[in-house]
């Protein structure tokens, strides 16, 4: 099984048309997803073709609103540019759905504090990201822009901050025969829709994922935070690793979010905590699937 | 983005935050001048992009225009290190020269963003003028927090309750208000990341003022404020990251000798871990990107081996929407035009890989390749000390 996302996923693009949606919503319909609908405004009424793909033509609307009342569409993806993100994550969650992955990146703090107090008054939308790689749930459904190959169908579910960092703890599970359930990557900013806490929660409840993998990174408190809850709540084996235990404080490592301020969100503190609540937490990021392999014989 | 407590100070006077009157200097003869216009005592500051500049002899009392002349003759030019500058310190090329003003009590005020909750979090503390790191650690209960919601923004009633909470007296707590909403105002305005007010100076005349300012930006709303490149002051920062941020690489300097280049800020971090695991340290924090061309690989890689410390390079690519091929091409190109003479050990997985390592095998230089993450640590950390000579050759 899997969580968030699979074969009942019916996708609304947002910023289909643009140079950046069009390339990886062709990469996702290529690996299965079905996207039903785009949203470009100004260019409703007329259809997306994917070059080379037998996927049908996909129509384009005006208005989120419009597009999940006439096709049914339940998860949108955002690909438009920074300035306008958070507009498309308010206009999703105010359509209804249930679900919107935000890729952008770049998107102004503040923009976030908005959209995110309007999610939480909504309540109804789940957020995953802004700027992270997506989410898939490996031969069901794809949303983002990870490449789809490295993955596998199986049991562990993997959480990070990080896109290509992901890619590597996953490549490593795969080439160990290891499948996933589903991997989220929640996004490298300081506001982010669904965190670690909230990814472990779906996880723990999912029966078919027997481990989970958590890929955090510095600043902030979120690997805490999720750490005290698995302590409290989980009994599935948890696997960790915290990005960043060469990081010097004070200074923003590509990541909005990733940066130690006032002595806070070291990678001490977060391995710290995640080792007091049980996670088998690595130092190096290259024995991740070593030690998943490890904890799922016990 | 940070900038210099003058342009701080000049930015929140817009938004109605009191300030002292001053003006920058960049001569004694200039110093001289402005003390002479302002009349009485007055307070000659240094203007570097860190705090501590008091116990560092950066901030300094002239009672007259002839010794604000005078120390400002001896700042000017002057190396200041304090424990935010590191032991290189920086060097002092501008003052601002302020009135004294008649000290009663100082507190601290200041504004973040609350990543957890998702809201601005405006702060404010009767420990003023200490550093809020220690009072944070030792004392947090002298931490006055309010949230404030966005859609409605900060209320007077929050305000109010901050300024009683640090023990002002009722006459004061209008002022107080007025002077924290304003503060408000120019944060939200400026798409701050910080506003930090420190000290928030009371005067025995009974007004407040902002004695130190400091205000951080938002890098990704710098978009809608294009005045603000004008300030930014390239003396600041590291030379070589004000030359990656020209092709859009995100580049840290650390101590290091292994430079790496990498894909992906996570993926960066962790590669510098895994340098220091396999016993190394790491040169500097570089993060191509998702979509790096070949000609901004080559830059990137001309950038990571100017850093002198640099005695051997990793680059570690997991190729997504950045192929490995385009990867190879670009590092080749660099390797040949650059004449790199240092080891540089390459590990690439993903899309094109296999494409990749031939150009990397056709190139006629010598690269060592990495199996994978902690193979190719290992061996660029050997390479780094000199210690191993034999190298794979692409195959």
């Amino acid at each position: 099984m899997s969580i968030l996302v699979d074969k009942n996923t019916r996708l609304l693009v947002q910023g289909l048309t643009g140079k950046e949606g069009s390339f990886h919503a062709r990469n996702c319909a290529e690996y299965g997803t079905r996207i039903v609908a785009g949203m470009t405004p100004g260019k409703g009424g007329t259809t997306h073709q994917f070059d080379g793909l037998q996927h049908p033509p996909v129509p384009i609307f005006n208005t989120v609103a419009e597009a999940v009342a006439k096709t049914g569409a339940n998860v949108s993806v955002i690909f438009v540019p920074p300035a306008f993100a958070a507009d498309a994550i308010m206009e999703s969650a105010d359509a209804g759905l249930a679900l919107v992955v935000c890729i952008s990146e770049g998107i102004p703090t503040l923009d976030m504090v908005r959209a995110w107090n309007f999610l939480q008054e909504k309540k109804t939308t789940r957020l995953i990201g802004p700027n992270c790689p997506g989410i898939i749930s490996p031969g069901k459904c794809k949303i983002g822009i990870m490449p789809g190959h490295i993955h596998k169908e199986g049991q562990v579910g993997v959480i990070s901050r990080s896109g290509t960092l992901t890619y590597e703890a996953v490549d490593q599970l795969t080439r160990r025969g290891i499948g996933q359930s589903t991997c989220i990557g929640i996004g490298g900013d300081p506001i982010i829709g669904t965190t670690h806490l909230e990814a472990i929660k779906l996880f723990n409840q999912d029966a078919d994922t027997q481990a989970i993998v958590m890929i955090g990174e510095i600043g902030g408190t979120a690997e805490e935070e999720a750490a005290a809850y698995v302590k409290a709540h989980v009994k599935k084996p948890v696997v960790g690793f915290v990005a960043g235990q060469t990081a010097p404080p004070g200074r923003r490592m590509g990541h909005a979010g990733a940066i130690i301020a006032g002595g806070k969100g070291t990678a001490a503190e977060k391995m710290k905590a995640m080792r007091d609540a049980g996670i088998h937490v690595v130092e190096s990021p290259a024995d991740i699937g070593a030690k998943v392999e490890e904890v799922l014989r016990k | 983005m940070k900038i210099h407590e003058y342009q701080a100070k000049e930015i929140l006077t817009k938004y109605q935050v009191k300030i002292p009157r001053g003006r920058p200097a960049l001569t004694p003869a200039e110093a001289r001048q402005i003390a002479e216009q302002l009349g009485g005592a007055v307070v000659v500051k240094a203007q570097i992009h860190a705090g501590g500049r008091g116990k560092g002899g950066g901030v300094k009392l002239a009672k007259s225009p002839e010794e604000a002349e005078k120390l400002a003759r001896q700042m000017l030019g002057m190396k200041l290190v304090t424990h935010q500058t590191g032991p290189e310190g920086k060097i002092v090329e501008r003052l601002l020269v302020e009135e004294a003003l008649h000290i009663k009590k100082e507190f601290y005020l200041g504004i973040v963003i609350d990543r957890a909750i998702g809201r601005p979090v405006f702060m404010a503390s009767a420990a003023g003028g200490m550093e809020i790191e220690e009072v944070a650690g030792k004392t947090p209960e002298l931490i006055l927090k309010e949230w404030i919601d966005p859609t409605i923004g900060f209320q007077p009633f929050q305000a109010r309750r901050l300024a009683f909470g640090l023990g002002l007296a009722a006459e004061q707590v209008g002022r107080a208000t007025q002077f924290m909403t304003a503060l408000f105002n120019a944060f939200m305005a400026t798409d701050a990341s910080l506003a930090e007010i420190n000290p928030f100076l009371l005067t025995e005349e009974g007004e407040f003022y902002a004695l130190d300012a400091k205000i951080n930006f938002d890098d990704n709303a710098l978009f809608r404020h294009k005045d603000f490149a004008a300030l930014r002051d390239f003396k600041e920062e590291d030379p070589l990251e004000v030359e990656a941020s020209k092709y859009g690489l995100n580049y840290i300097k650390l101590d290091g000798n292994v430079g790496c280049m990498v894909n992906g800020a996570g993926l960066a971090m962790a590669t510098m871990d895994i340098i220091k695991y396999a016993g190394g340290m790491p040169a500097n924090f570089l993060d191509v990107g998702g979509g790096a061309s070949a000609e901004q690989v080559k830059n990137a890689f001309r950038i990571l081996i100017s850093d002198k410390n640099v005695k051997a390079v990793l680059i570690n690519i997991f190729g997504g929407i950045l192929r490995c091929d385009t990867l190879a091409t670009g590092v080749v190109a660099a390797a040949k035009e650059l004449n790199i003479n240092i080891p540089i050990v390459v590990r690439m997985e993903g899309t094109n890989v296999a494409r990749g390592r031939e150009i990397l095998a056709e190139s006629g230089l010598n690269f060592t390749v990495g199996e994978n993450m902690k193979d190719a640590a290992q061996r660029v950390v050997e390479l780094g000390r000199g210690v191993v000579t034999q190298e794979s050759p692409v195959h």
